[in-house]
């Protein structure tokens, strides 16, 4: 049945102009679809080399015998401060959960800051002040950077560009094209927190409780798991584009297929609620800190255990398992016990209208 | 959550799935109506669930599918200009006109905005008094109210830097037009639940009458559904044919008064143009004339505008229920939900974006 069972009606025309970009719109930062576009037509044809077409969030490098991992990020959200965090914690936490998500321990960062003219002082020391007491949090060292001052009207008050050095030390190669059928998906803790927390605060929506982001650096947490079992085959922080952004990187990478469980997805009830009311699915909106782990389905267990003893994964649940069938697809059971696609997100998530 | 996860309950489902099953004796055509429902059927997997004997078809009733190409490019025109904050609902930014969408007119340099609410246009128009706040007013009876609030209170606070691009359309004489297609195999409809909660279910009656049809005002959660396809199936089996409203906890017969004595005092019934559709008598709203001076297209004198669909478009055929999704050249290959190329491929509530992800998903499992 499937192609056959539906049709359409009236109201359902299919005209036809076409939408080659000729500008970079929001949606090339979103982290879904068009960023994938851009990644792949511009930049990897652009800078082709074995680490980068690994297409992780690090480049893991072999220098004299060492292995490092090697990662850059910028942080440009807007408001600037927001419940839970402020974009200085975002930008070291970001960062050290990149190195992270391969295994490594972060070592060291680097930071650039583009200022716009007319910042107050006063806001960017509280920035650098929380960016000290994350760096110390994580056990990172802020070894060098530089500052630009631009226009008034050029920039958005404070842009961060972090850069960090790890070192990895175990023997493990956990990379997104290493889920194999019958791995298990495990998932941190509840999910959408980041991103209802920066869009309630900046339309200035209120709910019930309290929305905080969940940025945090989870680099003990993935250490607890490898302690655990070293049979982790994939790790990734669900930032931009939530958890169904990075499902289908690493189903795509790995060329499996994956069915999750939507019933078992952990979602606050003021994070649900906010989703309901802007008609958003939280499993495309950005987490800060929280990791999806393909892990071994005879380790995950042990893993999972030890993730819920730690007070980053106390919330941690298994969401599905990586299958052989339908390649490169994400399969969601649903409430009522229906399957659905999750597929990957086109652009900048925008809200329905009804 | 409360209110909502008792109506999204698998026990609730099955035993709802239970009933259809037991009732159901011949193969029937549904008609969900709404965007929203769809939507919703597609997310929950509802009519994988279904008997196969039992066709679920999209309705008419995605607002910015039906947004004709034309108003469109008005709105790209005055949002284009320096003088314009344009403020739209969030879905219509993706949709395509005849040369671009909202987010590359944006990216271009216009000012546009997405609010949640019409009401946030107020604001934005009182902290800008030097420049123009254009709201695009789309939707079906549902958003009007809010639409006529935002008109009706700018004139009363004599906030004169306002207006709105109106395309507004109302179900009912979609309904019709469907019914009166010679090729229509629509037996029955799960009718629109929030727009019937604004305008209540009188004028769903005389429509069940005239065409001896069955319209179950529905909900959109998954067990609303479920328990308005069970309505409308079990009226088709006792041959009965009448407007029953499983939707009972929103909806009345008689709606909301107070919305629609707002939405009647700003705006009048008139004939409107629908995309991929064309002109359909009385099926829309426009101002009042009292109300003309917050008309965007009087005021920035795009009326002129008049863009024709592209001859490519399927539209005609699949008016008639001729054509399906997958018998455009164009869908799942050059046109897909990541690339639309028509508006039912780009809101999360168009047919053909939840058609490709459905019909994606089927060859998939069946591969697998």
């Amino acid at each position: 049945m499937g192609d056959e069972k539906r049709r359409i009606l009236p109201g359902e025309a299919c005209p036809s102009p076409i939408l080659d970009h000729q500008q970079i719109v929001l949606g090339h930062g979103s982290g879904g679809k068009l960023t994938q576009d851009l990644v792949e037509e511009l930049f990897l044809p652009n800078f082709t080399n074995h680490y980068l077409a690994q297409l992780d969030d690090q480049a893991v490098l072999d220098v004299n015998g060492s292995r490092l991992a090697f990662t850059t990020d910028s942080f440009v959200v807007t408001p600037i401060f927001f419940p839970g965090g402020d974009i200085g914690r975002l930008a070291i936490n970001g960062t050290v959960n990149d190195l992270a998500m391969c295994g490594a321990t972060p070592r060291f960062i680097s930071v650039a800051f583009i200022l716009e003219e007319g910042l107050a002082v006063a806001d960017l020391v509280r920035v650098v002040e929380s960016m000290r007491q994350a760096a110390q949090e994580a056990g990172v060292l802020l070894v060098t950077g530089d500052t630009k001052v631009v226009n008034r009207g050029k920039g958005d008050q404070v842009f961060i560009t972090t850069t960090g050095l790890g070192i990895l030390e175990r023997p493990v190669k956990i990379s997104a094209d290493q889920a194999r059928p019958g791995d298990r998906i495990l998932l941190s803790g509840t999910i959408g927190d980041h991103g209802m927390a920066i869009l309630s605060r900046r339309e200035g929506l209120e709910f019930e409780g309290p929305i905080e982001s969940d940025t945090a650096a989870l680099h003990t947490l993935v250490a607890a798991m490898l302690d655990a079992s070293e049979q982790i085959h994939c790790l990734r922080d669900a930032t931009r584009g939530g958890v169904a952004t990075v499902l289908n990187e690493i189903a795509s990478r790995s060329q499996a297929g994956m069915e999750i469980d939507g019933r078992s997805i952990p979602v606050r009830e003021s994070v649900k609620g906010a989703c309901e009311i802007l008609g958003l699915d939280p499993l495309y909106v950005a987490n800060e800190g929280k990791l999806v782990a393909i892990v071994a389905a005879e380790a995950s267990d042990a893993v999972l255990d030890r993730m819920r003893s730690h007070p980053l994964g106390s919330d941690a649940c298994c969401i599905g398992e990586v299958v052989a069938a339908h390649s490169r697809r994400v399969l969601v059971k649903t409430e009522i016990g229906g399957t659905r696609v999750l597929d990957v997100m086109l652009g900048e998530p925008l809200p329905r209208i009804c | 959550m409360k209110y909502l996860d008792e109506y999204r309950d698998e026990a609730l489902a099955q035993a709802l799935l239970d009933r259809i099953r037991r009732v159901q004796k011949r193969p029937w055509m549904l008609m969900e109506v709404c965007g929203g429902q769809t939507h919703s059927i597609v997310r929950y997997g509802v009519d994988d669930l279904l008997p196969k004997e039992i066709e679920l078809v999209h309705g008419p009733g995605c607002p910015v599918c039906v947004t004709p190409l034309e108003l469109i490019d008005k709105a790209h025109a005055i949002a284009s200009r320096s003088d314009v904050i344009f403020c739209s609902f969030g879905d219509m930014l993706r949709v395509p006109g005849s040369e671009s969408d909202l987010l590359t007119v944006r990216s271009r340099g216009a000012d546009v905005r997405v609010v949640y609410s019409p009401l946030e246009c107020l604001k934005i128009a009182r902290s800008h008094p030097d420049r123009q706040v254009v709201f695009f007013a789309i939707g079906f009876e549902t958003t009007a109210p809010a639409n006529a609030m935002l008109v009706s209170r700018a004139r009363q606070e004599g906030i004169d830097n306002i207006s709105v691009l109106v395309s507004h359309v109302l179900v009912p004489p979609a309904l019709e037009a469907i019914l009166d297609s010679p090729v229509n195999r629509v037996q029955g409809f799960l009718g629109p639940g929030h727009v019937c909660a604004i305008m209540g279910y009188r004028e769903y009656e005389a429509i069940s009458a005239r065409y001896k049809v069955p319209i179950v005002i529905t909900g959109f959660e998954p067990s609303d559904l479920l328990e308005g396809v069970l309505m409308a199936v079990t009226q088709l089996e006792e041959g009965r044919a009448e407007v029953e409203n499983q939707y009972a906890r929103v909806v009345t017969r008689d709606g909301n008064g107070a919305a629609q004595g707002l939405v009647s005092s700003v705006f009048e019934v008139c004939e409107r143009k629908w995309r991929g559709v064309g002109p359909i008598p009385q099926s829309g709203y426009r101002l009042r004339e009292e109300f003309e001076n917050f008309d965007a297209e009087r005021r920035f004198e795009v009326g002129a505008i008049d863009t024709q669909e592209p001859p490519v478009c399927i539209s005609g055929e699949v008016l008639r229920g001729i054509k399906k999704p997958h018998d455009c050249p164009a869908f799942g290959t050059d046109c897909t939900p990541a690339h639309p190329l028509g508006a039912t491929m780009v809101s999360s509530e168009g047919a053909c974006a939840a058609y490709y992800l459905y019909g994606r998903h089927h060859k998939a499992t069946t591969k697998g």
